[in-house]
């Protein structure tokens, strides 16, 4: 671990707890407890997990005007998303775009009534900060905020969290709601990053400890570190940035097209306007050369990152990558994730991946692996 | 004769064929085992070249030959259950067997004392 690794507010919490510690985006982050990471993940499905992601960024976004309007409207110049429509005490997914329409970060945006809050990735967050104050300064007080993030996550996470707050059992999928728990004044977001019903809570940092202690106390509550967070997301689909997106992936052909609502694409009210936006918005219409699919593999060995596609078993140009690849638990069978061109990407298509100099067979998958468990209603 | 080496390999040596796979450090290290790859029998391995892969959920690891020599048998139970080779890494989840080309090649290697006593 390198000696100037930040620490969470938890890591006096993950070190009593036997966690094995890796340095993550600059800071000290527990990869597995005791348990390992198998256990882990199946936990999360089954029952509930606890994550500490306090190393994500937490950016407030005050209006200086005193109306919220004039700073989502600000932010819709950055982000392709319909922010003035967002109602107090719901958020919504978006991309932060770059002048090619690459995707810079990926974010959730919270209405808080006078506030915006924005989550975002723990290695983009003072890029996110520095971009955001250079775009907004006029329009808002910009603050990343020194709060823990805790994720509680899987179908026994409403029952662990309404015992401490009741009111939780009502918010629906990407519901925001202030909320007191275990004595401290917590941001409780429906939501979270396994695929599973959830919450994500943000609460200050001297907070913390006492939370995540009093909601391990629950028997169905277990630790999880980020090796089953990593595994539990590619199953259920989800991108990560630096890997399944990143600047050199647009929106359309990432298939998050669904986050840029209709008000912003071609003959909406509040047409474009965003960074990338010609670009994004003919992609959007005609469609992208490449997509991002779920692969599968017909062997038992693991498609990692980077490893190339083809087409044919052997010769014949490169046709697409995998982005993340490893182990699905749940599936008991390797699930990667990477982009092929459109012709290839019909499930059930078959391609190889190029694994230690052999082409392994693999097959073109529908994603989520495993069917997702959100509150909807 | 049990040796070590500084890549967290075991080998047991009996006359000129050595058992090798990877020691309880090197296996906690890893995490949950989920495929492992084994040399083929017969296979000509040359010492510090890749002779095994052992992956867990998160990532590939090579495992490297610590000696050369050929294979004479490789351990198809650890194939078909790689999380074997996380529980017993040095029992039952040994990995293959190599007749050595120089059976002093082992001499060299920590014995048990010393690799435990190896900072890891």
């Amino acid at each position: 671990m390198p000696f100037d690794a930040l620490r969470t507010p938890l890591h006096a919490l993950h070190l009593r707890l036997g966690a094995r510690m890796v340095p993550f985006a600059g800071y000290a982050m527990p990869v597995q407890y005791p348990d390992g990471l198998l256990k882990e993940h199946l936990h999360t499905r089954a029952r509930a997990g606890l994550f500490d992601v306090s190393h994500m960024g937490q950016i407030q976004l005050v209006p200086r005007s005193g109306s919220l309007a004039d700073v989502a409207r600000a932010l819709e110049t950055l982000l392709p998303i319909d922010v003035l429509g967002l109602q107090p005490g719901r958020q919504r997914y978006g991309l932060l775009l770059d002048e090619s329409g690459g995707i810079r970060d990926d974010l959730m945006a919270a209405q808080c009534g006078d506030s915006l809050l924005l989550v975002v990735n723990a290695a983009n967050k003072a890029a996110d900060e520095a971009y955001l104050r250079a775009h907004l300064t006029g329009i808002c007080e910009i603050a990343m905020l020194p709060r823990a993030l805790l994720a509680l996550q899987g179908p026994g996470a409403e029952g662990a969290l309404a015992r401490l707050a009741p009111e939780v059992a009502a918010m629906r999928f990407m519901d925001v709601r202030a909320v007191r728990l275990a004595d401290t004044s917590a941001l409780v977001t429906r939501s979270g990053y396994t695929g599973e019903d959830g919450f994500e809570i943000s609460v200050p940092e001297d907070g913390a400890e006492a939370l995540a202690e009093a909601l391990l106390a629950d028997p169905a509550v277990q630790p999880i570190g980020l090796g089953a967070r990593d595994s539990l997301r590619l199953e259920a689909g989800l991108c990560l940035h630096g890997a399944d997106i990143d600047p050199g992936t647009d929106p359309v052909e990432a298939g998050l097209g669904w986050a840029i609502p209709a008000v912003r694409r071609r003959g909406g009210a509040r047409e474009g306007g965003f960074p990338g936006a010609a670009r994004i918005l003919a992609a959007l219409a005609d469609g992208p050369a490449r997509k991002r699919v779920g692969l599968r593999t017909e062997g038992a060995a693991p498609v990692r990152a980077g490893a190339l596609l083809f087409a044919e078993a052997a010769a014949g140009e490169v046709i697409g990558h995998v982005t993340s690849g490893g182990f699905g638990p749940s599936l008991q069978a390797p699930v990667a994730m990477g982009y092929l061109p459109v012709a290839l990407t019909t499930p059930g298509t078959r391609v190889f991946a190029e694994v230690r100099g052999r082409r392994l067979p693999m097959v073109v998958n529908g994603l989520p692996f495993v069917p997702a468990g959100f509150k909807r209603a | 004769m049990l040796r070590f080496t500084d890549e967290h390999e075991w080998l047991a040596r009996e006359g000129d064929v050595a058992t090798v796979g990877i020691t309880t450090h090197a296996a906690e290290q890893l995490g949950d085992l989920v495929f492992i790859e084994l040399p083929k029998v017969g296979a000509r391995l040359v010492k510090g070249e890749a002779a095994a892969v052992v992956e867990s959920v998160k990532a590939a690891s090579d495992v490297y030959a610590p000696v050369s020599g050929e294979v004479t048998e490789v351990n198809d139970a650890a194939v078909a259950d790689p999380s074997s080779v996380g529980s017993d890494p040095q029992g039952a989840g040994w990995l293959y067997r190599i007749r050595l080309d120089d059976p002093s090649a082992l001499d060299g290697l920590m014995d048990e004392a010393a690799y435990a006593a190896f900072p890891k």
